[in-house]
């Protein structure tokens, strides 16, 4: 009796297999895939490489790249920009498709109707650049909002729906434990350092408040309106307040930093935090929750920014397609599920938030899943190779706005100018 | 004359035939210019080689419109870059970072490297352990250490907010970094930490090349200590000085790391570089990019020609 | 009598306590990566000035997740290279623009250092072309080619500098003699220029061993890098996740050798007699 996923693994390798029988190549192939820096993720990436390997006799080269993504952009760039053919397959942000659109080849043809079916449609969207499919989707992030349940009980607190309600409970619980002594504790941090993990958390702010996604899909910009004005005013209001101005220099681990140690009572972070806040040895652990961040008001919505990574083949690869058949396999729904399991990465196939060996081994992971269905995407394939820039004008807003230099409407409408000239107009 | 003499008679074999044509005197002056050029050669080359290739097409392409992913397409456009480039305000504003960034730590490193290197000059137990360790701050590499300051400086688990908060200092904790005004001070802080080694060797080394003699003949004279320092010291010291201020503020000019690692791309704090980085990376803005890297290069000929200016002297007196 | 007495007494605590205050500037973020080094997972986010227990567990990460080691001796190399380099050109180079007046001499000295004039991230794009051509990417002499570009201005100003001041008659004599000028260079020159030297050669290495944007864009695989990158390359789980522990583990292993390194070289910092016949 062959479980489901296997059952799909095996059928994923014997497909392989026969493409690789099949391919006039006359004999094993190197290729070499960028995936990981070291660790949990680049293991598994390699016994995932390890097993297409296996079963289509090809050889595979890792090679690690570092741990920032900034770094990371910049070394790809450099690379593709000369046309090197060293690497074949890159692991690529759900921002990058855009911006290294002209490097890529289109995996369309490699990955057909059905099986992009199978990811969330946002995802492929958001990889497909003019047509073209630019990186079928490995993983993924949803920002989300963890809380001390043990304070919240303490203070007999709900889980907060809207910001009001996380607001007026953050500063309930700062008050009284600052009071108690405890003059570290902050009610919610987030990351609003002057980088793109601002972007992420602004547009959530907005988007909870119905104010957009500040482009539409036509390219017409909308970040000057009032829903998203009252929107971050509200969060520069918090700062000085139950929000400590150290925020503004947060990225994703200064916040983990602050409330795995106790000192915070609600932060916004990605499903990494939850494992190490859980872990043994962490202060908080079974003393946390996890929901999806507040909505604007009564009629906003729950919204969480999409991150999350995906696999592309390099237009100078010596062999696309079989980069493409290896990109296929790391992205499988079998693969998925191993990574899953075995490292707590999210999967990009609904069906596998269904599986119940996931969900077993995170049951955490079955909340996800509703979350993904509306998760608001950054608009990187709008603005797609000026996608940096869009994004350092609208965080250099927000973090004015944040630090109190600017006022939100006139930041706001600032930045609306200064993204029409870079896009001429909406054209981008 | 003592010192050399040794050496002379042991390595040398009277050669009469050169020794003639050495000493044929303005013969002499235009053989050594020959010399100098052959023993520059080298050096001239590995710099043409490495330097040459990346700086000419700097300067090239800051005229055209290039865009890193379809360089192919460039196009010349003049000065239309620097046009834009000089009516940018971000780019004044890390101008001026840079500028209030370098003088602050620059001046504080010079201060505090020649009191080190004072120090580690006098013979003392435990000097060469006391010069290996002064090196630490320099030794750690930079991606690593301005993590380190920035983890220093957090509100929260920050060792300065607590030893502030135990001694009764602070009243409660304070983000160093996220105000403009203390995120700028508390970078030069850390550069200072960071970059007054390099100071304190150089100056060091200068110290060394100071002959002993000096200063007995001044004390058997009945000199006082800081007369001896000011009028013996200083004066000797100066072309150790300022090749030590031409590179720490050439350094200092070109800060990247520190500055993005603690504030990120914030307009508050960014430097020249990071405004660069931010154009030919996160951009891809190749054209423009060098038109900054460029205006980048001007901006340190004029420190650099200020120093030469203020000292000149020291360079043209002996060469 | 007494007076003196409590002016020298004052003069050593004074002196005291500046190295005990130099010692204490130096040294406190290492002891700090230390004790950091020896904590583990949530630990690293309280403050603690003393450590609590001593794990090994982050030291040996660094180890069996990345070729460290490999990695190690790589930077090594390269400093070594690098250094090797910078002042076997930049020796003679410096005698010709310190000790011989020529037309240009100024202006020779000024192009060299223009060089160091651009920001890092402005030669990148061509460096990696150039390295490209010479067949010399991912590979360690490509690596001390690039760094070149700083270390070489750098040691030549300094070397210059140091042997202008030399009295001419030192070198006369000996060309007198019938030396030829690279013995007068290596044998004359060479030992009166030593704490220069020492101090150019240590900074060059800590420079080349410490850089990171070059040897991450010239470098691919652990055949040729460095440890910097090495460190950049450290993650937890995820992505976001930074294991401080194990990135201060290996920043001190880092900076361990470094110290030793300084430790050896440092008694050559020191010249003086020669010089002091000299002039005196």
């Amino acid at each position: 009796m062959l479980k489901k996923w296997a059952r799909s693994a095996l059928m994923g390798l014997t497909l392989s297999a026969l493409i690789g029988a099949i391919l006039p190549v006359a004999g094993a192939v190197e290729i070499t895939i960028a995936c990981g820096a070291v660790g949990i993720e680049s293991r598994l990436c390699r016994e995932g490489t390890e097993s297409w390997a296996a079963a289509t006799g090809h050889r595979v080269r890792l090679i690690q790249s570092p741990n920032l993504s900034n770094n990371r952009l910049a070394l790809f760039q450099q690379m593709l920009a000369a046309g090197s053919s060293d690497v074949d397959l890159f692991q690529i942000d759900v921002i990058w498709p855009g911006i290294l659109a002209t490097h890529l080849i289109d995996l369309n043809p490699y990955y057909g109707e059905e099986q992009r079916q199978a990811h969330w449609k946002t995802l492929i969207d958001n990889n497909t650049i003019g047509g073209e499919l630019k990186a079928i989707p490995w993983f993924t992030d949803i920002g989300l909002l963890y809380y001390r349940s043990d304070l919240l009980d303490k203070y007999g607190l709900p889980v907060p729906e809207t910001w009001s309600q996380l607001a007026s409970a953050a500063m309930r619980v700062v008050d009284a434990e600052r009071e108690a002594g405890r003059v570290r504790m902050t009610g919610f941090v987030f990351q609003a350092r002057a980088y793109e993990g601002l972007t992420c958390n602004a547009l959530e702010w907005i988007a909870s408040y119905g104010g957009g996604q500040i482009l539409s899909p036509g390219g017409a910009i909308d970040l000057h309106n009032p829903r998203a004005v009252s929107a971050l005013n509200q969060v520069a209001g918090w700062i000085g307040t139950f929000v400590s101005k150290g925020v503004l220099t947060y990225d994703e681990e200064d916040a983990r930093g602050v409330f795995q140690s106790g000192n915070a009572v609600f932060m916004r972070n990605w499903p990494y935090a939850w494992a190490l806040a859980q872990a043994d040895g962490s202060p908080v652990k079974g003393l946390v929750g996890v929901a999806p961040l507040p909505k604007g008001g009564i009629d906003g919505r729950h919204a969480g920014t999409l991150g999350g990574w995906g696999l592309a083949v390099s237009r100078y690869s010596k062999h696309p397609a079989l980069a493409a058949d290896l990109a296929r396999h790391l992205t499988s729904e079998a693969e998925q599920i191993r990574r899953a399991i075995a490292g707590a990465f999210n999967p990009t196939r609904p069906a596998v938030y269904r599986n119940a060996a996931v969900l077993a081994a995170h049951p955490f992971m079955g909340s996800l899943s509703e979350l993904m269905d509306n998760a608001v995407v950054r608009p990187s394939r709008i603005a797609g190779e000026r996608y940096n820039q869009f994004s350092t004008i609208f965080w250099n807003a927000v973090h004015d706005i944040l630090s109190g230099r600017a006022a939100a409407a006139d930041s706001l409408a600032a930045a609306e100018r200064r993204l029409r000239r870079l896009s001429r107009n909406g054209r981008w | 004359m003592w010192g050399i003499d040794p050496l002379m008679d042991s390595n040398s074999k009277p050669n009469v035939r050169r020794a003639v044509r050495v000493t044929a005197g303005a013969g002499l002056e235009r053989w050594r210019v020959r010399t100098a050029w052959v023993f520059l050669a080298p050096t001239l080359a590995v710099l043409a080689l490495v330097a040459g290739w990346p700086l000419l097409r700097t300067a090239m392409l800051a005229f055209t419109d290039a865009y890193l992913s379809r360089m192919a397409e460039a196009r010349w456009v003049g000065l239309e870059n620097f046009r834009w480039l000089l009516t940018d305000g971000d780019w004044w504003r890390s101008v001026q970072n840079t500028i209030v960034f370098t003088v602050a730590s620059v001046s504080v490193q010079f201060v505090l490297g020649l009191g080190a290197a004072l120090v580690l000059n006098v013979r003392f137990a435990g000097r060469g352990l006391l010069r290996a360790v002064v090196l630490i701050p320099w030794a750690i590499p930079t991606v690593v250490s301005a993590r380190m300051w920035r983890w220093m400086y957090h509100d929260v688990y920050g060792v300065f907010n607590d030893l502030g908060l135990r001694s009764g200092l602070l009243a409660q904790p304070v983000a160093w970094l996220a105000d403009d005004t203390t995120a700028m001070a508390a970078i030069v802080v850390a550069d200072i930490w960071k970059a007054t080694p390099f100071m304190a060797l150089l100056l060091l080394a200068g110290l060394q090349a100071i002959p002993p003699g000096l200063y007995e003949a001044a004390r058997v004279d009945g000199v006082g200590r800081l007369n001896a320092f000011v009028y013996i010291t200083l004066p000797l010291l100066k072309p150790a000085i300022l090749v030590a201020l031409i590179f720490r503020t050439l350094d200092a000019l070109r800060v990247f790391d520190l500055i993005y690692v603690m504030t990120s791309n914030a307009v508050s704090t960014a430097s020249m570089s990071v405004y660069a980085r931010q154009q030919l990376i996160d951009f891809q803005e190749m054209g423009y990019g060098s038109a900054v890297s460029l205006m980048i290069f001007f901006v340190i000929a004029v420190f650099v020609a200020a120093y030469v200016t203020a000292m000149r002297a020291s360079l043209v007196e002996e060469g | 009598m007494n007076a003196r007495i409590i002016k020298t007494a004052l003069e050593r605590t004074g002196f005291a306590a500046a190295v005990v205050a130099i010692f204490t500037f130096s040294v406190f973020p290492l002891y700090w990566a230390l004790i950091t080094s020896w904590q583990k997972g949530s630990e690293v986010y309280t403050v603690r000035y003393l450590p609590s227990a001593i794990s090994w567990a982050n030291y040996r990460a660094v180890f069996i997740e990345q070729s460290f080691g490999h990695n190690l001796v790589n930077s090594a190399l390269v400093a070594a290279g690098t250094v090797g380099v910078s002042l076997a050109l930049s020796v003679f180079a410096a005698y010709g623009l310190g000790r011989v007046r020529f037309r240009g001499r100024m202006l020779l000295l000024f192009t060299i250092l223009g060089a160091s004039m651009f920001p890092q991230i402005a030669v990148l794009s061509g460096l990696f072309e150039l390295i490209g051509w010479m067949g010399l990417y991912n590979r360690l002499p490509g690596l001390v080619l690039a760094y070149l570009i700083f270390t070489l201005p750098f040691s030549v100003w300094v070397l210059t500098i140091f042997m202008q001041r030399l009295p001419r008659e030192i070198e006369e004599a000996a060309l007198v003699d019938g030396a030829s000028p690279r013995v007068v260079v290596l044998r004359i020159l060479v030992p009166l220029v030593r704490p220069a030297m020492v101090t150019t050669g240590l900074l060059a290495f800590i420079a080349a061993w410490n850089e990171f944007l070059f040897a991450l864009t010239l470098t691919l695989t652990d055949r040729a890098r460095t440890v910097p990158v090495a460190i950049s390359l450290i993650t937890g789980a995820s992505q976001y996740e930074l294991p401080w522990g194990r990135v201060m583990a290996a920043s001190v292993i880092v900076t361990v050798p470094l110290v030793l390194l300084v430790l050896v070289f440092q008694r050559r910092i020191v010249s003086g007699l020669i010089l002091g016949g000299v002039k005196g």
